[in-house]
């Protein structure tokens, strides 16, 4: 039989853990629901953006500059953004990145090597921390804090470097990893091809409307097509923050359950031992009557 | 006219308006009711909305226009 002290200090830390396990899933769930919120307002951007690139689109081809956003290149270096959280305790959320990124490289990738021909720019503290060890060029680099005041204006500054870098031959493909946010309780996780672009999505082929362009249609092009990168960019940041929220409130919610499961156990427990002390004792009583009675 | 001034945060502005001062890469144009069907890139400064005597002021880095049978949208 357990010690009866020791049952309950067990009780009072596993009460207390669930404690901080149950507020932690309160804030997640806030978090969560504004991480959703800036989701759900990005999209009409996003929307109007590729309307009107439908109305341009076949513009692309006659321009050269235009089309070197669409170069299919040899993929000699690549530069590979893996985009985790900057705070744990979330589930398999960031094990996900980690094991996506190096299936990547191990597979798709396996003919670079990744201390000179893979770049990793690492967006979130937690995939970094465990990759850095196993992915070791000098060139990979880290943004952290993103998540904490998450703006279209950072993104884009990231953005830019990254359509420069595919522009300047730097890298011959920018891809993403990232959990893609499909529900509160799913996240899937994602690997995107950013640079570069695969295809120009075009939901609504309603008949061409004739406006008058200014300046003219390539310089519309060269100002959108960076601009629907950065979008997809930003919306990937966005669901992997809603995502990040989302299993660490689903993590959460398992584990305040867990621990009322064990504080009902350690009870049970507590009051069995409770129950043979005290019938410990009346036998011991009872004991030393019958003897006195002799 | 109808306008919606969005970026990618938030919807700046939506409603009625009598006309827009834009700042278009070729030079700020300002649009009235019933302008021609355009589409046209935006540079850095102010977009200046009039309804009535009443001036709005916004600022923006860049941005795109595109205006269509009194509907006007900005992404900001």
């Amino acid at each position: 039989m357990p010690n009866l002290k020791e049952v309950r200090n067990r009780i009072s830390s596993t009460q207390s853990t669930r404690q901080i396990t149950k507020a932690m899933k309160l804030v997640s769930a806030t978090k969560l629901r504004k991480a959703q919120e800036a989701i759900t307002k990005m999209r009409p951007y996003a929307e109007k953006l590729s309307q009107i690139l439908a109305n341009l689109k076949d513009s692309v081809k006659e321009n050269e500059e235009l089309l070197r956003y669409f170069e299919k290149r040899e993929v000699r270096k690549v530069l590979l953004v893996a985009i985790s959280s900057d705070r744990g305790l979330a589930g398999a959320f960031n094990a996900n990145v980690i094991k996506t990124t190096k299936r990547l490289l191990g597979d798709t990738y396996k003919h670079l090597d990744v201390e000179t021909d893979v770049e990793i720019l690492y967006v979130g503290k937690k995939a970094y921390e465990i990759l850095k060890n196993v992915f070791q060029n000098p060139h990979n680099t880290a943004h952290m804090n993103l998540f904490a005041h998450l703006g279209a204006d950072q993104a884009f500054a990231l953005t830019d470097l990254l359509i420069q870098k595919f522009l300047s031959k730097e890298v011959d493909e920018v891809c993403m990893v990232y959990n893609s946010f499909k529900n509160a309780a799913t996240q899937v996780v994602k690997t995107e091809t950013l640079l570069p672009i695969q295809t120009l999505e075009n939901e609504n082929q309603k008949g061409q409307i004739e406006y008058i362009f200014e300046p003219d249609k390539v310089g519309i092009l060269g100002d959108l097509i960076p601009r629907t990168i950065k979008t997809q960019f930003f919306k990937a940041l966005l669901d992997s923050h809603a995502g990040e929220h989302g299993a660490r409130m689903v993590a959460m919610d398992k584990a305040t359950e867990n621990a009322g499961e064990l504080l009902n156990n350690l009870k049970l427990q507590y009051n069995q031992a409770r129950q043979a002390a005290i019938t410990n004792e009346i036998l011991e009583i009872v004991g030393g009557a019958a003897a006195l009675d002799g | 006219m109808h306008l919606e001034i969005i970026t990618l945060e938030k919807v700046l502005f939506e409603g009625e308006v009598d006309s827009v001062k834009l700042p278009g890469t070729k030079g700020s144009f300002e649009a009235l009711n019933n302008h021609a069907a355009i589409i046209s890139t935006l540079d850095e400064g102010n977009i200046v909305v009039k309804q009535g005597t009443e001036k709005t002021n916004f600022e923006i880095k860049s941005g795109i226009v595109e205006i269509l049978k009194n509907k006007m949208i900005v992404l900001a």
